[in-house]
């Protein structure tokens, strides 16, 4: 455990940091203007989750260039990687993973702390707003860049009063690398 | 003199999206680095396809009589790979770093599109300065 635990202290130390009222802020100042542009609460949901993917696609380079992990073997230890390095170089916390489905494919990422949250609280008029569906988009897209084809959700959110944040990643086909990898272009 | 002789940069498709070189010798011309580029990608690709080795994932080193070419392919499929003077030592570390500034001011630029040709003035710039500093430390032993 503690052996695991080192290579995301070491990628945690390697990258740049900001302040955290000032990512938590602008952070929230982005979701306000979507809720400003969209009015529909599921549009932002939505919005949110493709710029995350957005965000993913490119940030998984990052990720790879400076965590120095090797090649997962499977998508358990794929999700590890995720929750201890991952999210400990870009969000300085390491949820943990658990309820696994039988086959492997399934898993939660709690989270007690959450850096996104700390001043948050939902008014009624946004009960449907899932504030971080934007680490779906970004988990999603990070993962596709490196072909695992994925489909993640927040089943816990405790802006909306559960007692953790539970991330729902089901993992539903790993696409082959193989070369070339779009013949017909 | 430059030990480095050229940088590639190839997207997961094969088209070149990079290329600088640095010092007078083996400059190619646009043509010449897309073909060069082209021929590298499919080698590579065949490579590690023939290899009788498991888990290969294509050509590292590919050493000549007069230049070696050094190869990276990260885990999402971009190649870099850079030419250089033959035994020339650290350049798999040159190529992590070089990585390292992609991700940082490549792909971090909102402007630049993922997969398209590089054209980003702080990448130029900090390129540069790290292809000085290596061969600043080397002449410097």
């Amino acid at each position: 455990m503690k052996a695991a635990l080192r290579p995301g202290d070491a990628a945690f130390a390697n990258v740049e940091k900001v302040n955290a009222e000032l990512f938590t802020l602008t952070y929230g100042a982005v979701v306000r203007q979507l809720l400003t542009d969209h009015e529909d609460v599921d549009d932002v949901n939505k919005q949110l989750d493709s710029m995350g993917y957005n965000i993913g696609i490119r940030l998984i380079d990052e990720f790879l260039a400076k965590s120095n992990s090797a090649k997962c073997a499977d998508f358990r230890e794929t999700a590890d990687v995720i929750a201890k390095v991952g999210f400990k170089m870009f969000l300085g916390v390491s949820p943990t993973v658990a309820n696994w489905s039988p086959d492997g494919k399934e898993c939660s990422l709690l989270m007690d702390d959450n850096p996104l949250v700390d001043f948050v609280e939902l008014p009624d008029t946004c009960q449907g707003l899932s504030y971080c569906s934007i680490l779906c988009g970004v988990l999603r897209g990070a993962l596709e860049m490196i072909s695992m084809r994925t489909e993640v959700r927040i089943v816990k959110d405790m802006l909306k009063g559960d007692d953790v944040y539970e991330i729902r990643m089901r993992l539903i086909e790993t696409v082959p690398e193989e070369l070339p990898y779009k013949d017909d272009e | 003199m430059s030990t480095i002789y050229n940088i590639f940069v190839i997207n997961k498709s094969g088209g070149l999206i990079y290329y600088k070189d640095f010092g007078s010798i083996a400059k190619l011309d646009t043509n010449d680095s897309l073909r060069l580029a082209s021929v590298w990608h499919s080698l590579h690709a065949i490579s590690s396809q023939l290899s009788p080795v498991t888990g290969c994932t294509g050509i590292e080193l590919l050493e000549a009589d007069t230049f070696d070419l050094h190869c990276f392919q990260t885990a999402t499929g971009t190649k870099f790979f850079v030419t250089g003077e033959t035994g020339a030592a650290g350049v798999d570390l040159l190529l992590k770093s070089i990585y390292e500034l992609y991700s940082d001011y490549v792909l971090k630029n909102p402007f630049y599109e993922v997969e398209m040709p590089i054209r980003v003035e702080l990448w130029d710039l900090n390129l540069a300065t790290l292809i000085r500093q290596r061969e600043r430390t080397s002449t410097g032993k």
